[in-house]
């Protein structure tokens, strides 16, 4: 009896022990790698090069909390994941975040139990339509067949759209944003519809992309930004601080070309507080003192990031448009390191 | 009289005229084809409606295929390359062969170790599919799965050696024990085997795999065309022995294991495959702690075997009510009981009628093997869907890309079915 006792007492013991050690942070440092869910691939924002190397404006910020927490941007295992498997991976533990263009919404966060740390692009869902139609507004489209996406919240956005406006369309489902550019170039439908950034992605890839327009309407808010778990708040704020990281360098004028003058000290302080010369943030987080700079260190600060990726540049061709700091008109707004 | 035809005939033959050449419609070409394909006015009708349709695909395709580029890196520089004529851009297969194959992880310095395991599976399965080899490369079958893993994933080569040994422990044991009684030979083997895996597992040292003559690659490296042969392989090996046992529990006289048989074989047969693929992907996770899950690639070879095991089963079955209930009779009354009876008499009759059933699940099980890209492996469509068309250099090539896929796939089952039909050949099995 007594002996039973004892062992029950040893069993309750380690299972505290057990949830008590059970933090995402201190399951990342002993693995020595940061399980990060991405999108099986698109354009610009996630997707393996001809070297096997996970490129993209999504993938930088998997990378940067990966600098931020274990010092090596390459220490990241990257699974990926449909917009199906992409809440039950994180749910389960496989992934330890996701940062897989997904948008903030209510019952996404409160009910999925989610904790969305920050917004890494503001999107808005657009539809493209060949020029032919002559189509000049959404609110023309009554009766038109639409190539939509399943399971996201476009899908749901459509519908309220067509709703509230009171004219009829007619969904075909497709699963993937490849399978929507067949489609839609197939003549499967008039318009395809989804984020105006996966709008100029799939436009810039089209033979003649003179030939389609992308109407003005923006029927939707899409904040994409990258969640983890619900209830684990020390990982919520590494994950939301290496993204805030990235802006606030970019407000504050840290490229990855000057960072190393500008880690020996500077003249200001909050600079000096971010990377870690000045203050103990590091520490607060569990992490090391140069844990933003080597955030920064990993791809360049979030203009860097944006303009490599996804900026005008390169084929993907998006402007900065709401995504601009703050001081330039946008909706980036780092709260301040301090 | 006589004189009179004499004269009148001026010349008389006496050597046989050479024969003519028949007429030019009676001959060759003209006449195969005025006989085959313009014999009256339907089939005159048909025929050119025919040549028609060949012309206008191959006035396509023709012009897209020869005109293909294979030496650019992109597909812009594709366009520019064409100005606007019709073509294929090939190159992104000469780009990205090595991730349609292996997919984009497994490490390139190390390709020649699924291509060692395809050359060596060649030699596994001969003695297998041909049975006039000898029967010692048996042998060699045996190993290969082990060898195969070691091949494949790497790591440490005590882990294969460790399960071979324990299947070869079962096997010695069933040899004992299994003539007297083939439950306890049946058994016993099992318990030898677990006997010597967990022993084994004991003595195989931590962090062997690190140091390992072959890297280690882990199961999420995979990918690529690799991926669907392997699935396919290991899926239909594994399923054809538990899918003669469901048959023969399903026909058992022992109500339990009847029952048994009965409800797995209907649920899973009533459930599609891609249902199964998720549970295996999504619903699996949530039963295990996250640091000690079963490696992806199982939990998918699980799925599948069981889903062709049950189809298998029904096929062989089938086979099984096809043989006359004398068979069953003779091999009683000759004294055999069960395992000898199956073994020696019903099971070689059965399943020779069973080979085009079972082929043609295979067929499609190596073809349903391309489902697990929707759980996000990265198998050749997967790594199409995913990764390819989403680069942007190659965004929006289409037909170069599944088309190579479809080639590939069609030449493994057409081989399939050709040996299907040499097999059948060989076996005579419609006892004409």
């Amino acid at each position: 009896m007594k002996k039973s006792v004892i062992l029950g007492a040893m069993t309750f013991a380690g299972l505290a022990a057990g949830a008590a050690s059970a933090g995402t942070l201190d399951d990342v440092k002993a693995r020595g790698k940061l399980n990060c869910g991405v999108t099986t691939g698109l354009v610009g924002f996630a997707a393996p090069n001809a070297n096997g190397e996970w490129e993209g404006f999504d993938v930088a910020v998997c990378r940067a909390v990966a600098a931020a927490v274990l010092g090596d941007s390459n220490a990241v295992e990257f699974v990926p994941t449909t917009g199906k498997t992409r809440f039950t991976a994180l749910a389960s533990g496989e992934i330890d975040m996701l940062a897989r263009n997904t948008t903030w919404t209510f019952s996404r966060d409160v009910d999925l139990k989610f904790e969305f740390v920050g917004v890494n692009y503001y999107d808005g869902q657009g539809f493209m339509v060949p020029k032919e139609l002559g189509v000049s507004s959404a609110k023309e489209l009554d009766g038109a067949t639409v190539c939509i996406q399943t399971g996201t919240t476009t899908e749901l956005n459509l519908a309220d759209f067509f709703r509230s406006n009171n004219i009829s369309y007619e969904p075909v489902p497709i699963e993937t944003n490849a399978e929507a550019q067949q489609q839609y170039l197939a003549g499967a439908c008039d318009v395809y519809t989804t984020d105006a950034s996966g709008l100029a992605a799939t436009r810039a890839t089209f033979d003649d992309p003179a030939g389609h327009v992308i109407l003005p309407e923006i029927i939707s808010k899409e904040p994409l930004g990258p969640l983890v778990r619900h209830g684990d708040h020390e990982w919520g704020d590494v994950v939301r601080w290496s993204l805030m990281a990235l802006i606030a360098a970019e407000e504050l004028g840290i490229t990855s070309a000057n960072l190393g003058e500008m880690a020996a000290g500077t003249e200001n302080p909050e600079i000096n507080r971010l990377l870690g010369t000045e203050g103990t943030l590091g520490e607060m987080l569990g992490l090391s003192a140069d844990w933003a700079k080597n955030a920064i260190a990993s791809q360049g600060n979030y203009g860097e990031i944006f303009a490599k990726n996804i900026g005008e540049d390169t084929p993907v061709g998006l402007a900065r448009g709401l995504n601009a700091q703050w001081t330039e008109g946008g909706l980036l707004y780092a709260p301040p390191f301090r | 009289m006589s004189d009179t035809h004499a004269h009148s005939i001026a010349f008389v033959r006496d050597t046989e005229i050479p024969p003519s050449p028949p007429p030019a419609g009676e001959t060759g070409v003209v006449k195969w084809l005025r006989e085959n394909l313009f014999s009256n006015a339907v089939n005159s009708a048909l025929t050119i409606a025919s040549l028609l349709v060949i012309y206008i695909l191959l006035s396509k395709t023709l012009p897209w295929l020869l005109n293909g580029v294979w030496t650019t890196n992109s597909l812009a520089e594709c366009r520019e390359v064409l100005q606007g004529k019709t073509g294929a851009c090939f190159s992104v297969l000469t780009e990205r062969w090595n991730q349609l194959l292996y997919g984009f992880k497994y490490p390139s310095d190390q390709y020649w170790r699924p291509n060692l395991a395809l050359v060596l599976l060649l030699f596994a399965i001969a003695p297998v599919l041909f049975f006039d080899l000898p029967r010692k490369l048996l042998a060699f079958t045996a190993v290969y799965p082990f060898l195969a893993f070691w091949l494949i994933w790497g790591g440490t080569i005590l882990a294969p050696i460790v399960a071979l040994v324990g299947f070869a422990a079962g096997a010695f044991v069933f040899q004992t024990y299994g003539k007297s009684s083939f439950a306890v030979g049946f058994f016993g083997a099992i318990a030898a085997a677990f006997a010597v895996w967990i022993l084994g597992g004991w003595l195989i040292p931590e962090g062997a795999s690190e140091n390992a003559m072959l890297k280690a690659v882990p199961s999420r490296d995979l990918g690529g065309f690799m991926l669907n042969l392997m699935l396919g392989v290991t899926c239909v090996s594994l399923s054809l022995p538990l899918g003669i046992a469901l048959a023969l529990g399903r026909q058992s006289d022992m109500p339990l294991i009847k029952w048994m048989c009965v409800v797995f074989i209907e649920f899973v047969r009533g459930v599609p495959l891609i249902t199964l693929l998720f549970v295996a992907s999504v619903m699996l996770a949530y039963f295990f702690p996250p640091e000690s899950t079963v490696d992806l690639f199982l939990r998918v070879v699980i799925m599948i075997t069981m889903f062709s095991a049950a189809y298998i089963a029904e096929v062989i079955r089938g086979g099984l009510a096809a043989l006359p209930k004398g068979q069953y009779e003779a091999a009683d009354s000759l004294g055999l009981d069960y395992p000898q009876a199956m073994r020696l008499i019903i099971l070689p009759q059965a399943l020779k009628i069973s080979i085009p059933g079972i082929v043609n699940v295979a067929v499609g099980l190596f073809k349903d093997t391309t489902l697990v890209s929707v759980i996000s492996m990265f198998d050749l469509v997967g790594m199409i869907r995913g990764p390819i068309l989403a680069s942007t250099e190659w965004n929006g090539v289409y037909w170069e890309l599944l088309g190579f896929a479809a080639l590939l796939f069609f030449v493994v089952c057409y081989g399939i079915s050709q040996y299907s039909q040499w097999l059948e050949r060989r076996l005579a099995t419609d006892h004409r």
